[in-house]
């Protein structure tokens, strides 16, 4: 038992957890600050991490060297989405960013370009360059509890855990500025913000590219911390896990993020560790018509699912929201 | 009627599409269809600058869609039109704002998970923070934020609504919308100021100081424009009414002329059997 509960307070604060949760803090800036209903923030991930693997492993490139290309092609990425549709409806983002997620995803499984992209096995050799940027404090690693953690994990999650301190002092920063008081007013009613002199159009265009490029470092620090850049990891459901984080953390606020996503981990992490316990067939197991080692992690998505469920009919403001706040009708 | 000691108006023949000795609206065969219908065809039409102007009609007769046009929330068919002399048919709805030329909605637009202070100061134009490269440094914007605040405090308590300060806007009244969405216009500070029925639904004794604040729009040399149906505060603040019908200008005039004019009788009755014409009369 005190395995498991450690392996899931690994889980909470892991690679996965930090990834999500840069994912979950530009979903945040798109949907909870400005209303924007990006269903495609597996495809700003999926940009940032390949943008960190192809340089390295094609063209032998640094780590640092490729931040700015992480930059700069979500931002272009953001500007493709954002030109045509955030004149339009709502509605219409939500269709193009989720096409758009599919396509890029699609475009690197291809086997024409495998040189460049590595088709659906991925990038899987671009870490000895990382591997050489670890600081001499890391050399051991540590370890948690239960758990020890390699020198190469615990350099990323050092990496990841500073950006997400970064970027949630910077939304944080943002949000309490008139600037964040036009975003919060375009969610509101856009027309009301136009009539008031605000360019709702180049708002919501900023807005786009911030949190599509905080996305894309979730990608980045995904590829970096699993050593591969595959398309399996950014497919639609890293969107749509990415707004169960949000929602449970609570929509439009800061901390919402970093808490949904640890929580997140933890549970999913927890019922992985329990199950396969249950399973393995030493100590306590679950009969075997129940479930087996074959098929636990289905019922840690059942379990999920249905706590996500109860969360939102019971506490539809998240952990953190403000009920008053979410209570009134978003017309 | 104006107290001014020069009237504008004075020898103006009341008549569809006159010219004003200094208009600062002029529009020109203005058109709006829906389908087979025209909702809007306003073939002239100026507003005097520094003046108070009614925009009247039966329910249906396009003052809204008129003031979406002019806005620019709806496009036009065709026409064309100027605001300061400068034409405004390709302007965008938020430039024409800042062009001051400053609406409010029929339907009000609160916003409503912003507070009423929050939804106030957001009305305030040339703020500092409202740039992404200032926005995170609170020092570079925190005095102009004090001062638009203290503008937004003095008008809350113009509108009454001082009170609901720190609540959350999608908590007020019907009412109280109305109120808000006005205020938050005023912050603007335009030159213009055009509002779709600021009175449906406010208290008979908060009527009373709102139209004394209109009046003051004026005394600081702005132009107001407003749509209403209440014929007492047609009569007691404009200094000219426009009757609009079925997406025409049919008369137009001095609220005195208005009431005695067998068309706009007509449009009334024709219309709409049973308004209450008696307040025109
Ligand atoms: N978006 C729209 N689509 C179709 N028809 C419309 C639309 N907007 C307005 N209309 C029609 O245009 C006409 C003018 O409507 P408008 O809202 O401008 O009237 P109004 O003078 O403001 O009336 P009220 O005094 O009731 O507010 C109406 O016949 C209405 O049905
Ligand atoms: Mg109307």
């Amino acid at each position: 038992m005190s395995q498991t509960i450690s392996n899931a307070l690994f889980g909470a604060i892991g690679i996965s957890a930090i990834a999500y949760c840069l994912a979950a803090i530009g979903l945040n800036v798109h949907f909870g600050y400005t209303g924007l209903l990006n269903f495609g923030q597996a495809g700003f991930a999926l940009v940032g991490g390949y943008a960190v693997a192809m340089p390295i492993s094609n063209w032998g490139w640094s780590l640092w060297a490729t931040i700015p290309v992480v930059i700069v092609s979500s931002a272009v990425f953001a500007l493709l989405l954002g030109i045509p549709t955030l004149r339009l409806r709502s509605d219409y983002l939500a269709i193009v960013t989720i096409a758009a997620a599919e396509i890029l995803r699609l475009l690197v499984s291809t086997p024409k370009w495998v040189n460049v992209t590595g088709s659906t096995d991925g990038i899987n050799s671009f870490t000895n360059d990382i591997q050489n940027t670890i600081p001499g404090f890391l050399d051991e690693g540590f370890s948690l509890w239960k758990v020890q953690v390699s020198p190469y994990i615990a350099w990323v999650m050092v990496l990841g855990w500073l950006l997400v301190g970064l970027f949630s002092v910077l939304v944080w920063s943002l949000m309490r500025s008139p600037w964040g008081r036009v975003l919060r007013s375009i969610r509101e009613d856009e027309d009301a913000a136009r009539s008031l002199g605000k360019n709702v159009f180049a708002y919501k265009m900023t807005s786009l590219v911030l949190g599509g490029v905080i996305g894309a470092f979730g990608g980045a620090i995904l590829v970096i911390g699993q050593r591969s850049a595959a398309p399996t990891s950014f497919q639609t459901q890293f969107t749509f896990l990415t707004y169960a984080i949000v929602v449970l953390g609570g929509i439009g606020r800061v901390k919402g993020p970093i808490i949904g996503a640890m929580i997140f981990w933890f549970i999913i992490s927890f019922s992985d560790s329990l199950l396969a316990d249950w399973t393995d067939g030493s100590g306590f197991n679950l009969p075997s018509w129940i479930m087996d080692s074959s098929n636990f992690s289905f019922f840690r998505w059942i379990i999920v699912g249905g706590g996500l469920a109860l969360l939102v009919i019971f506490r539809p403001q998240g952990i953190f929201g403000d009920r008053k706040e979410q209570s009134f009708d978003v017309r | 009627m104006s107290d001014d000691t020069v009237n504008p108006f004075e020898g103006l023949t009341p008549t569809p599409g006159v010219a004003k000795p200094e208009p600062i609206l002029v529009a020109d065969s203005v058109q709006r269809r829906f389908g087979g219908l025209v909702a809007v065809d306003v073939d002239h039409i100026e507003v005097q600058r520094n003046s108070i102007t009614a925009l009247i009609g039966p329910n249906g007769a396009g003052k809204t869609t008129f003031f979406n046009l002019l806005t620019n929330f709806d496009t036009a068919n065709s026409g064309t039109w100027a605001f300061n002399g400068r034409p405004m048919q390709k302007v965008r709805p938020h430039q024409a704002a800042r062009l001051g030329m400053v609406r409010t909605f029929q339907l009000t637009k609160s916003l409503s998970r912003l507070t009423v202070i929050e939804n106030m100061r957001l009305g305030a134009t040339g703020q500092k923070g409202e740039n992404l490269l200032t926005a995170p440094f609170r020092f570079l914007w925190r005095d102009q934020e004090a001062e638009i605040t203290s503008r937004a405090e003095a008008l809350l308590e113009r509108f009454k609504l001082d009170h609901m300060r720190d609540e959350f806007a999608g908590s007020l009244s019907g009412g109280q919308r109305k109120l808000l969405e006005m205020a938050r216009a005023l912050m603007v500070e335009p030159e213009m100021v055009m509002l779709d029925e600021p009175m449906a639904g406010v208290n008979p004794a908060l009527k009373q100081s709102l139209l004394d604040h209109v009046k003051g729009l004026k005394a600081e040399g702005r132009t107001v424009l407003f749509v209403e149906h209440d014929m007492d505060m047609v009569h007691e603040i404009s200094d000219w009414v426009v009757v609009m019908a079925e997406g025409r200008i049919i008369a137009e005039g001095p609220p005195e002329f208005i009431g005695g004019n067998q068309e706009v009788i007509d449009a009334y009755l024709g219309a709409h059997q049973n308004t209450d014409i008696g307040a025109i009369q």
